[in-house]
């Protein structure tokens, strides 16, 4: 049955994808809604039941289907095929319950919208590119799904192509994660000629009993990480997330925050055993998630447009989730990816709630007091909020960070023999992030919620738009407590479900770790409510004019940098050669030579000229001599005859 | 009696026709309307006879007993040992088959708009498709050369005649390529054929026998360059390229969709058949040579579409990019790189076919090719532009279309070879990205620019022709398997293909 299920699991959106193209423009917008709807329904339900039937199968048990060869050549083969196994089940969860809540959520939000069609053609398009990434077992047919949802990220960012900084935005998202692909597609090459197949497994086998060499070990490790950078906004490749806020809030909740940035989490956390091998990579990947966290918390505490908080956040999470990936706790990172979804999936829709009632007012510092106007949406997004700075006990993302923090004390890279790179350190930036998290969260929500109002609420939010919000909700706050904490009740559920067969890993870590970890979002919380929460807050507004202020905002600078180091000068540089430089020089090569025939013709005609002009003067001379010769006068004939007998008699005599 | 010569000759007798038909239907009638759309039918049947043909060739043979599914042979010019000889292989019938996918393509969508002496128009179309299979079938050498020039004139004509505004120039520019370097190639036919008689006493043309022949490697290598230079320009390779923007943009839109549907493919199908299998040791060790053209190829084609803002002359870039890959594949020297190749030259036959013909109908409406004067489409035009987004996204590479599979496939040929090379033609594939969706997010997804009333959507059965085009490419890349069993060379020099294919990675 299962055989059945896991290709219907993809198909039920894809079909819902195609019937909504086709039929773009035929179709009422309910219609378009309830066919997406009703699509990814279908596939949650049969992810539901898979998982079902997974986990109450033994431990290690796994779900393989074959659908047929993508190629069989001596020395090399590929399938599309599927599998499921523990990683996966948790992916098609997150990706199909959040996908259906968000789908719900925008059948509502996007209800005038005269793109409706495309939207939902490219959203359920997306679920069915980003199950196929998460089911593959082939790493080619994850390829497939890898670059499938990157263009309905295209798509969805650049929906409304009426203002060119939407599709530029669309085209940057895609651009930057299309370097990371040919990195990645680098390193699968590296890999199907090491392995001789691309399937997960077999690659994994042939890397784990040394038939692939360390340095190419280590090389694919690299290639794959700047693929999953790039999909994942890690620096150095952060700045395109920012930009793709662009687009529809259901896109950015769905796509941006929940699952397709995600991807390159998922894509490590897949490959773990690939990665233990590859030592250097791993401190690499500890050392940019570490930096992208801070970084992206840095830019979300000044950052004035709400969906643009919600991004460097997101930025700054998914730096969370490398940086456990680095120290090897790809369970952590794993789990952290589900709350994640949750709260940030929540937060983004209650944004898009917020600011559909606000007439799209985005900047934060003319919203405010909203909490009047819409206590239902101030409580969500508080929750929302809590989860994502990770208040103790009653949220999600408690539990998932403090996962991951234990996870990196315990590591520590050994990178030569001499130098070893300790997870302490990182660990301190963790913590730093979880304080900057929580500060820069309850900024944004003591701003637009509390405090004196701004803009003027209208409308109610819909039925449709508060139902996902309430699931969500209760996500953020209950889907983290079934894995605790080493300190807590041995309740490890997630750990057990990701892999049964070990026992939970460093169970040494001192106790304190966890009251740290506990106290630091809420210190957070408290800096926030000083600063901007009080009744008459110190500050209102971070004073702009500072030019740290203005650096920090534009994400560090680096769009700049980059604009000024390739994309300029790409643009030039095209500008330039826009005209085929060899065309002009073959063309020029004819030109020169049709000169050259010419001057050549012209100065061997000119040449016969002068010859023929000269040779018809001299003759026509001597014509005229002879002419004058031959007078017919008889006196001058006779005179001739004398002189030439005189002159032969004189020749004669003196000869 | 084999169907092969019928193949080669029926659609230059039915082009015939059609012009005939024309010229009767002037005479008879002058004003009734439907006299253009007798012609039009009449090589609509011929393409539909050729066809059944086709797929009578293709199903006929439900046990494959040897690897050339065809035989064709008579005598023509016995003393100098000239025969015509045609053979059918996977790779020809392939070939054969987008050919005609593309002449239908072609009829459906871009001949109508031919007003002007459409019957010698399609008469030409119609020989140079004769031209291209006989092309695709020819093994005599002396024939091939025959074919290899007959589609040259047509297309010449067409580019001159009924092309766009400095059609004089470019279709001077492409014969002029192609006869000088054609003329290469004979040079080289005939330096292998006298070689051959002077070593076995035998004067003939005939590609099998003339594979056998021993030649030095210093021989070999020269006349391998005769026959390279001339692929290289039809593919082309980039020092010898100029040619195409030129032509491509000039060119009337069905001679457009030949040109780089199929033209080019002869080119890549030459470099199979004559450099890689005639002259085996040659090539591997002019290879490291050719690879770089190739990669060359590949990024300086998509470096400058980066830069165009004629839509035609983008597309024809893109071509040069796409065709880099051929090159890089068919010379990796293992026998997964020229199934790249292959599947490559079909996929892109299918998606820049597409998109010649999206382009044309664009001209058509606007009346203009410039992309800053275009403007967003989509709002007017959604089928189209729906069409041109799907087309443009094969062409940027995107896995699970055909053009991905041979891209794939070259680089995963290339990667033992050299990883360095393989990692430098990956940056093209960024630099596809690029112009690919530059394209759209100038031609389609953008604000609208002109007038709707201009604007008339594709009618339904010209999008359902797009939609076919669609799936093949789906299929091609989701499904390949079956096309590259289908179309694989066969192999003439055994040798040759055998010893190289423990090089497969």
């Amino acid at each position: 049955m299962g055989e059945i299920l896991l290709p219907l699991l993809i198909l039920s959106p894809l079909a819902a994808s195609l019937v909504v193209f086709v039929s773009a423009g035929r179709l009422s917008a309910c219609a378009v809604g309830t066919l997406a709807c009703t699509g990814v329904g279908m596939s949650a339900v049969i992810s539901v039941i898979l998982s079902v039937m997974l986990l109450s199968g033994p431990a290690t048990g796994t779900l393989q289907v074959m659908l047929w060869p993508w190629i069989h050549i001596a020395g090399f083969s590929a399938d599309i095929a599927f599998m499921l196994d523990r990683i996966s089940v948790v992916m098609i969860l997150v990706v199909t319950i959040v996908g259906l809540l968000i789908h719900i959520y925008a059948v509502s939000y996007m209800h005038d919208d005269p793109g409706i069609a495309r939207f939902f053609g490219s959203m359920t398009l997306f679920i069915a590119s980003m199950l196929v990434l998460v089911l593959a077992s082939d790493l080619l047919c994850l390829f497939i799904g890898w670059e499938g949802v990157g263009l309905c990220s295209y798509l969805l960012i650049g929906f409304w192509y009426d203002t060119p900084a939407n599709t530029a935005a669309a085209r940057k998202a895609f651009y930057m994660t299309r370097m990371g692909d040919a990195a990645l597609l680098c390193g699968l090459l590296l890999l199907a000629t090491a392995a001789g197949s691309l399937h997960i497994g077999t690659v994994l086998a042939a890397v784990a009993n040394g038939q692939v060499a360390l340095s190419a070990v280590n090389m694919a490790a690299l290639f794959i990480l700047i693929g999953a950078l790039a999909k994942s906004a890690q620096i150095p490749f952060q700045t395109w997330l920012p930009d793709a806020m662009a687009g529809p809030t259901p896109t950015s909740a769905l796509i941006h925050a929940a699952t397709m940035v995600t991807a390159g989490v998922y894509l490590i956390a897949r490959l773990h055993d690939l990665f233990v091998m590859a030592v250097p990579v791993m401190a690499l990947m500890a050392v940019l998630g570490a930096l992208t966290l801070l970084m992206g918390a840095c830019t979300a505490l000044v950052q004035s447009d709400l969906k643009r908080i919600l991004a460097w956040s997101t930025i700054s999470q998914l730096g969370y989730m490398f940086l456990a990936l680095g120290c090897g706790a790809w369970q952590a990172a794993l789990f952290h990816l589900m709350t994640h979804a949750f709260f940030k999936a929540l937060l983004f829709l209650t944004a898009g709630a917020v600011i559909v009632r606000t007439h799209h007012e985005q900047d934060i510092f003319r919203l405010g007091g909203l909490r009047h106007a819409m206590p239902g949406l101030a409580a969500a997004f508080i929750t929302g909020a809590s989860a994502l700075a990770g208040v103790p006990l009653v949220t999600a993302g408690f539990y998932s960070k403090e996962m991951i923090l234990s996870g990196v004390w315990a590591a520590h890279f050994r990178l030569t023999h001499e130098w070893t790179l300790s997870g302490h350190v990182l660990w301190g930036i963790g913590l730093l992030g979880a304080f900057l998290s929580a500060l820069y969260i309850f900024r944004c929500v003591f701003i637009v919620f509390f405090g004196k109002s701004g803009t003027t609420a209208t409308g109610r939010t819909s039925r449709l738009m508060t139902i996902p919000l309430s699931c969500l909700c209760v996500l953020s706050l209950c889907g983290g407590i079934i894995e605790m904490p080493m300190t807590f009740p041995p309740l490890h559920l997630f750990s057990a479900l990701l892999d049964p067969t070990l026992p939970p890993s460093h169970a040494d870590e001192p106790g304190w770790l966890v009251l740290v970890g506990a106290i630091v979002p809420l210190a957070g919380l408290g800096v926030a409510w000083v600063l901007w929460g009080r009744p008459s807050p110190i500050m209102r507004e971070i004073p702009g004019q500072a030019a740290v202020i203005r650096f920090a905002r534009t994400g560090g600078g680096m769009d700049v940098v980059y604009d000024h180091l390739f994309v300029q000068p790409f643009r030039f540089l095209t500008w330039l050669t826009r005209h085929d430089i060899l065309d002009h020089a073959i063309t020029g090569t004819g030109r020169l030579t049709q000169a050259v025939s010419t001057s050549v013709l012209r100065s061997r005609t000119g040449f016969l000229d002068i010859l023929t002009l000269g040779g018809r003067r001299g003759i026509r001379s001597a014509d005229h001599l002879l002419g004058q010769i031959h007078n017919g006068r008889v006196r001058w004939y006779a005179a001739w005859i004398v002189g030439g007998l005189c002159a032969g008699l004189a020749m004669a005599v003196l000869a | 009696m084999s169907p092969l010569p019928a193949l080669v000759l029926l659609p230059i007798m039915g082009g015939g026709l059609a012009w005939l038909t024309e010229r009767i239907q002037l005479h008879t009638a002058t004003t009734s309307p439907p006299s253009r759309n007798a012609s039009w039918w009449m090589m609509l049947a011929t393409l539909i006879v050729e066809t059944l043909l086709l797929a009578g060739i293709t199903f006929g043979h439900p046990t494959r007993t040897g690897p050339w599914l065809e035989h064709f042979s008579m005598p023509w010019i016995p003393t100098m040992g000239i025969a015509v000889r045609l053979d059918l292989d996977g790779l020809s019938l392939s070939l054969i088959w987008l050919s005609l996918i593309l002449c239908f393509l072609c009829a459906c969508l871009a001949t109508r708009q031919v007003t002007v002496k459409s019957g010698a128009f399609y008469f030409l179309f119609l020989m140079t498709l004769t031209g291209i299979i006989g092309t695709f079938v020819a093994t005599d050498l002396f024939l091939f050369f025959f074919f290899w020039e007959l589609m040259l004139v047509p297309m010449f004509v067409l580019i001159a005649v009924w092309g766009h505004e400095d059609r004089q120039r470019a279709a001077l520019k492409f014969f002029m390529f192609t006869q000088g370097s054609g003329l290469l190639m004979l040079l080289s036919i005939l330096g292998l054929v006298i070689t051959h008689d002077r070593e076995t006493g035998v004067l003939t043309f005939d590609y099998f026998a003339l594979a056998q022949t021993p030649l030095s490697p210093t021989l070999s290598m020269l006349l391998m360059l005769g026959f390279f230079i001339a692929f290289a320009v039809k593919l082309p390779v980039v020092p010898v390229h100029v040619w195409l923007p030129d032509a491509h943009t000039q060119a009337p839109t069905a001679a457009s969709v030949l040109l780089a549907g199929i033209l080019l493919k002869t080119g890549g199908y030459g470099m199979i058949r004559f450099n890689v299998m005639l002259f085996p040791d040659a090539a591997i060790h002019f290879a490291p040579i050719a690879m770089g053209l190739g990669v060359v190829g590949v990024l300086y084609g998509a470096w400058l579409s980066c830069a165009q803002n004629d839509i035609k002359r983008l597309i024809a870039y893109s071509s040069i990019s796409h065709m880099g890959f051929v090159v890089l594949g068919i010379f990796t020297g293992s026998r997964l790189g020229m199934q790249g190749a292959i599947i490559q030259m079909l996929a892109h036959g299918l998606s820049a076919g597409a998109l010649f013909l999206i382009a044309g109908a664009i001209q058509d409406r606007l009346h203009t090719r410039d992309m800053h004067r275009i403007g967003g489409l989509w709002a007017a035009m959604p089928r189209l532009s729906a069409s041109g987004l799907f087309f443009a996204v094969a062409s940027l590479g995107m896995p699970g279309l055909g053009n991905f599979t041979g891209e794939f496939l070259v680089l995963l040929a290339t990667w033992p070879v050299s990883p360095a090379i393989a990692t430098l033609t990956t940056v093209g594939l960024v630099l596809a990205a690029i112009y690919a969706l530059r394209m759209v997010n100038r031609v389609f997804l953008a604000a609208p620019r002109v007038d709707p009333l201009l604007l008339k959507d594709l009618p339904a059965r010209q999008t359902a022709v797009f939609a076919c085009v669609m799936i093949f490419l789906v299929v091609l890349g989701l499904y390949p398997q079956p096309f590259m069993i289908f179309s694989g060379p066969s192999p003439l020099s055994v040798t040759a293909t055998t010893s190289r294919e423990d090089h497969a990675p």
